[in-house]
């Protein structure tokens, strides 16, 4: 059974139809690349299968269980099993990196406090981090925040983990460290990750399957993993995509 | 399936403490004592921590919190370790944190200090904030003086908007309080004139003092709520999303193209809205005075128009456009101050209240001593 399934989901805004009958499957274990050109609908597909917006029609479902028809706690209960990492890390600029990382666990967990620390200490001891619990977002760099939001996704330790852009406004070798950090992460929690991304050295360094969203069309144009699409996708806009614009 | 965890512990004569690991690790189950584990071992020639797990352990971050504690106390122990036994996720996740690239230095937020390094702190803080007010309003007046030589970067569409937003705008409220406060001031004012059978001059009491005292005074409160509040929370959201540092690095100076416009805006629609907070004020008492105290509506206009005289009216202009530019200032202040983060353009919008607040109080007596002694 995939641990992700969107079937037939049409996304709208009002009366605009930003993607319509979206079908693909995410296996566990996979990095799953949502890719495409800027303005396609690639974070507004990821926001519908966060549960952050409804779908106009289809659906999205976690292991067989359907998200948009479960009832408020079995859609917590699937949300539980979810970590974020958005494209500009969202940490809640008001509390440090270890009240980030905390909150959840203080929320959805009984830990005792001293336990919370020491494993919000190890969340960001593993991204790279230790050390910098009493800093606010605002006083660590975009590359740091990113890792930072990576730690917090990972606070309940979810077995799927989303990324919004994660790759955005960083420098190439930051880029490459998240990137490895996303694949050493994915190797040994054994989770699912789910990736949207237009950066072609990410989706080709971690990549594992994909989808290409198109915006003449509004729906998937091809899927595949990247390699594949990019050696046999015959599709002239994939393929330029895929090669910076040089026709293939 | 159980949450349970289990470490068995075995020693050798030469010094090896094994360590083999089973059951489902999962957050919120109880972890072994490590320095209990540690007192396992016994001394020998070639001291070493041998880690080993079942083949159906099952785990999560808690067995990680676990090892990191297990090999920290193995470093301080000078003990190798031999880790090959456990799952390859979590040797792998491990080696992760020993090649953490970066360490921060802990802030030392709760560390304690002495009441005179506290008391010093606060002087230094204090000292700053305000040389930085003083420099603001020198920044502020510099503008200004800019704008009249016709150098400073203010765009008039800046300034109508923002003298549409708050006067225009601010008129529903500006007319309810008003016309509340002409009651109030009525009410009490009749409450002791009827004493006497002089109900009439609750009209020369409320004239009096809505244009002289509470039209400016009532006003400058609802704006320092309503406007400075807002001008705060903007510059604050502002400073957060680094778009005052984008005006800068074009060269536009922040104070001319932010804040001149605003305490333009205001010291120009400040007295305006006095003015109308005046008559709604005087309309309010005499409600009260014609449907209450039973003046007529004619003796009532006529004693409202008797006792106010220019000097009133002038010196509640005054206070009104003064009051005008110290909730700008005081507004513009806070959030050009603001820190960037949300919780800072929360603060930095109350402070503004509360600055503007005090700054009308203080400005009020003080003007109303210089207009006894002027005697306006």
């Amino acid at each position: 059974m995939p641990r992700i399934d969107v079937r037939d989901l049409t996304m709208m805004y009002g009366d605009r139809v930003i993607q319509h009958d979206l079908t693909f499957a995410v296996e566990p274990g996979e990095i799953f690349v949502i890719m495409g050109p800027s303005g396609t609908g690639k974070s507004t597909l990821l926001r519908h299968m966060i549960g952050l917006v409804p779908p106009a029609r289809g659906e999205v479902a976690y292991d067989g269980a359907s998200f948009w028809t479960a009832d408020a706690e079995g859609r917590q209960r699937l949300l539980r099993r979810i970590g974020v990492l958005y494209q500009q890390g969202a940490l809640w600029s008001s509390r440090t990196l270890a009240e980030n990382i905390a909150l959840p666990l203080e929320e959805f967990t009984d830990l005792p406090p001293a336990l919370v620390r020491e494993v919000v200490s190890l969340k960001l001891a593993l991204v790279g981090l230790g050390g910098f619990d009493d800093f606010y977002p605002s006083e660590i760099s975009g590359g740091m925040r990113k890792r930072a939001g990576l730690a917090r996704a990972m606070a309940l330790d979810p077995d799927i983990l989303f990324f919004d852009e994660p790759s955005s406004g960083l420098d190439p070798i930051s880029s490459r460290r998240l990137d490895d950090l996303i694949l050493e992460l994915r190797e040994s929690l054994g989770a699912t990750v789910v990736i949207v991304t237009h950066e072609l050295a990410s989706i080709f360094a971690i990549g594992t399957n994909a989808v290409f969203l198109d915006d003449e069309r509004k729906t998937i144009i091809a899927a595949g993993p990247p390699t594949k699409l990019l050696q046999e996708c015959r599709d002239e806009k994939v393929r330029r995509f895929l090669t910076r614009g040089e026709r293939g | 399936m159980d949450d349970t965890v289990a470490v068995r512990v075995s020693t050798r004569d030469d010094g090896v403490l094994r360590l083999r690991l089973s059951g489902r690790w999962r957050l919120g189950a109880r972890s072994p004592d490590v320095a209990y584990v540690f007192k396992q071992a016994r001394p020998g020639a070639r001291p070493r921590l041998v880690l080993d797990a079942d083949p159906d352990l099952s785990w999560d971050s808690s067995l990680l919190v676990f090892l990191r504690a297990v090999f920290g106390e193995a470093g301080r122990r000078e003990m190798p370790v031999d880790s090959r036994g456990l799952p390859e996720g979590a040797r792998r996740l491990l080696k992760l944190l020993d090649t953490t690239a970066e360490r921060g230095e802990h802030h030392g937020r709760d560390e304690r200090r002495s009441v005179f390094w506290r008391i010093g702190e606060r002087a230094v803080v204090a000292a700053r904030s305000a040389a930085d007010v003083l420099a603001f309003i020198g920044d502020a007046c510099l503008g200004i003086a800019r704008l009249f030589t016709g150098r400073a970067r203010v765009r008039r569409s800046d300034v109508l908007l923002v003298a549409q937003e708050v006067g225009a705008r601010a008129l529903p409220i500006v007319s309810l309080v008003a016309w509340l406060v002409g009651v109030i001031l009525a009410y009490v004012g009749a409450m002791q004139l009827r004493a006497f059978g002089a109900q009439v001059y609750v009209a020369d009491l409320v004239s009096v003092a809505m244009t002289r005292e509470m039209g400016a005074m009532m006003t400058a409160v609802v704006m320092a709520g309503r406007t400075g509040a807002a001008f705060a929370a903007e510059l604050g959201t502002m400073q957060v999303n680094e778009e005052i540092d984008a005006l800068t690095t074009f060269g536009i100076p922040p104070m001319e193209f932010l804040v001149v416009p605003r305490m333009l805006a205001l010291a120009v629609m400040m007295p305006l809205l006095c003015i109308y907070a005046d008559l709604l004020g005087i309309l309010g008492g005499a409600v009260v005075g014609v449907g209450l105290l039973h003046v007529s509506a004619l003796e009532y206009y006529e004693h409202s128009l008797h006792a106010i005289q220019l000097n009133d009216v002038v010196a509640g202009l005054i206070k009104g456009a003064v009051f005008g530019v110290l909730v700008a200032i005081a507004g513009c202040l806070r959030g050009m101050q603001a820190g960037r983060t949300s919780a800072a353009v929360g603060r930095a919008a109350t402070a503004a209240v509360v600055t503007a607040i005090v700054l009308i109080i203080v400005s009020d007596a003080v003007m109303t001593v210089v207009f006894d002694v002027l005697g306006v």
